[in-house]
């Protein structure tokens, strides 16, 4: 088994419960084991000897049109939320960049989207949850009730117990259309300035080219969107088509990736336009293409994800991507996005700052670059995203989130010790 | 508005196909054994869009309780367009060859319950004069093979008595499908090494839907099953006991 990155890899037993019962059965009855949705993650945060997958816990249980809240079970995709409820005028309130992830994973990374300037993560929006705790007990963590159980469930990584159920606030919307403004910022601090220009945006994200160097040292495309007031309550109902393909690599490497990033940057003409698209394009593009891992080769890619405060921005995102850009290594997609304040939880990834994401084949000389990298974003105060992660240090882990103690202190209360953990957890030191 | 009969309707395929009346706005009467299951899939159905959505928990090999059932189920809705049996077990082969009294219980479950619900739901349906039932047998009825000839059996025999209850029903306008999925990735076949031939209950579910719609009588689920069961069929029986399948 592997994550979304298809590295690393680990044999995996995996149960695939149908009912709460048989998932206490299943924490019952192993020694320790871990919870994995759709496996998106990129890493190893779903991996261990003992996997439980939510598959089968796919209901909804209840919808209050009232407040738009949708109580459902953990397995339930953003995509089918997308499909039963995009017609009748409501949308995700926060969404990561695809809809192939489960509620219960969305809340165990406290995923992020496109408005999280305005909107926070995705478990701002979650008003109560079920939790199944390594004693075998099935209680509710709320913001209020058991808060510290809540919140380090959130951004927890599934380390805490399993998420059976949760309710989370829908937002209306009148169109499935969205109003995208493309702006074209030729270097870096063009592009950090367009993002506070725009402050006001509902959701706002830029592709920045990692390997241009010199004058256009990050240059980026700013995307910004607006829910359309008025169209369509549309979203594709197909699956995007697997292609059973399993390239060598060699469509990814130092020359692909730099033709791919000029064509992209200079196929938009005009500094800035505005035009009106479907909801999918916009928020997963990547979804259109199923399997793009493979794209990496057998061996798989790393995806890094950091963030660093909003101080250091400039320089510091000015040394990062300098080191990016002379190691020649990068990917096709690099993502650059200015965070809003985050939520102070144990193992929450955003904060206010400046996050950057981009992938690297999974090399040799790569984990090297990355080590680098990894002490140059901790100088800076930042941190990694685990759901990202399949390679940071013990000691990177606990400088980036310093509130790991807490974390283990709630862990240990609630009786996760022992009987949740993955191979991440145990690459990052907790018990 | 459909008024709709599921009989095994925890089962995946089950699950799947009711996902797609209920975004419909379809009415359902779900029966099945498994109750907090059940009462998932039916909350879950309601939410999707269902106009109604009934609960029966009930063992379906239980044949004393089949009559009132379907005569509940008719009254409830009143009256039904369409009845779906998908419950079934797929027993260990090995198992009932060494005891017989585990292929009795899986040529209950598979064949003689089913045909019990088939009899009342035939008599229901024509009397009301239309409607359509539907059933999930299995490529395994097509022909006997060493690894699942019990599985296989009662699969066959419930394949062969929709085609007479088929021909009996016709002049009452009642459609009888019988439904032949290949391997589908559901929990009945979890320890199973999946391959290219593998399919999700979604797609068979999809495609079960399209065969009522159209009047089907015998469909394969996905349709490249036809071929491979008409090569399967064509092999000679002294060669075909050579075979390792």
């Amino acid at each position: 088994m592997h994550g979304w990155g298809r590295y690393p890899r680990l044999d995996c037993h995996a149960t695939q419960p149908k009912t709460a019962a048989e998932c206490a059965h299943t924490v019952a009855s192993v020694g320790s084991l871990i919870a994995r949705g759709l496996g998106r993650s990129y890493g190893d945060s779903s991996l261990a000897e003992e996997v439980l997958q939510t598959r089968y816990l796919d209901q909804m249980l209840e919808f209050d049109a009232g407040q738009g809240l949708l109580t459902c079970a953990a397995g339930v995709s953003l995509q089918e939320i997308l499909q039963t409820f995009v017609p009748r005028g409501w949308f995700l309130p926060v969404t990561p960049g695809t809809r192939f992830v489960t509620v219960g994973g969305a809340i165990a990374s406290d995923v992020h989207g496109k408005n999280h300037h305005a909107a926070g993560s995705f478990s701002r929006h979650v008003s109560a949850m079920e939790i199944l705790l390594g004693n075998g007990e099935c209680v509710i963590a709320t913001p209020t009730q058991r808060r510290d159980l809540f919140e380090s469930t959130c951004g927890g990584m599934g380390l805490t117990g399993v998420i059976l159920k949760a309710s989370l606030r829908l937002q209306r919307v009148r169109s499935s259309l969205i109003r995208v403004t493309t702006v074209k910022a030729p270097d870096l601090q063009t592009a950090l300035y367009e993002f506070e220009r725009n402050e006001s945006a509902t959701y706002s994200v830029a592709w920045i080219d990692c390997l241009a160097r010199g004058r256009s040292l990050g240059r980026s495309i700013l995307m910004l969107g607006e829910h359309a007031n008025e169209g369509p309550l549309v979203v594709s109902a197909a699956q995007p088509r697997s292609v059973h393909l399993e390239f060598t690599g060699a469509l990814v490497n130092a020359f692909t990736v730099r033709m791919f990033n000029a064509l992209y940057f200079h196929k938009n003409f005009r500094a800035t336009r505005s035009r009106m698209v479907p909801l999918e394009p916009y928020f997963y593009p990547l979804d259109a293409l199923a399997d793009w891992n493979r794209l990496y080769g057998r061996r798989g890619f790393l995806q890094y994800q950091f963030v660093i405060p909003k101080e250091a921005g400039p320089a510091g995102l000015r040394g990062l991507i300098e080191r990016i850009a002379a190691s020649g290594q990068g990917s096709f997609l690099a993502v650059l996005k200015l965070l809003g304040r985050g939520n102070g939880y144990p193992l929450s990834f955003p904060f206010e700052g400046y996050t950057l994401a981009l992938d690297f084949k999974a090399e040799p000389a790569v984990f090297d670059l990355l080590r680098e990298l990894d002490s140059q974003v901790l100088d800076l105060g930042g941190r990694l995203y685990l759901a990202k992660d399949g390679r940071m240090s013990q000691a990177t882990f606990q400088a980036g989130y310093p509130k790991w103690m807490e974390f283990e202190a709630v862990r240990a209360k609630y009786h996760a010790h022992g009987k949740f953990s993955s191979a991440q957890s145990r690459r990052l030191g907790l018990q | 508005m459909k008024k709709i009969l599921v009989l095994g309707a925890t089962s995946a395929i089950a699950e799947a196909a009711c996902r797609l009346w209920a975004k419909r706005g379809d009415a359902l009467f779900v029966v099945a054994r498994n109750e907090e299951r059940l009462r998932a899939i039916a909350a879950d159905l309601k939410v999707r869009g269902a106009a109604d959505v009934h609960v029966a928990v009930m063992d379906l090999d239980d044949i004393g309780l089949h009559d009132s059932a379907v005569r509940e189920a008719a009254r409830v809705l009143g009256g039904l367009d369409l009845a779906f049996i998908a419950h079934g077990t797929l027993g260990d082969q090995t198992a009932c060859t060494r005891d017989f009294s585990l292929a009795l219980r899986e040529l209950n479950t598979n064949a003689i319950g089913v045909m019990s619900w088939l009899t009342h739901l035939g008599n229901l349906f024509e009397s009301q004069g239309g409607g359509t039932i539907a059933v999930i047998s299995s490529v395994a009825g097509d022909r006997g093979r060493q690894s699942n000839y019990v599985y296989g059996a009662a699969k066959g025999a419930v394949t062969i008595f929709m085609q007479g209850m088929r021909q009996r029903l016709y002049k009452a306008g009642v459609n009888v499908v019988t439904i032949k999925p290949g391997f589908v990735d559901t929990p009945m076949t979890a320890s199973f090494k999946k391959g290219v031939l593998w399919t999700s209950p979604g797609v068979v579910a999809a495609a079960i839907d399209r065969a009522i719609s159209r009047g089907s009588c015998e469909v394969y689920v996905p349709s490249f099953w036809w071929l491979i069961m008409t090569v399967i069929k064509a092999i000679p029986e002294r060669l075909f006991r050579r075979a390792s399948l």
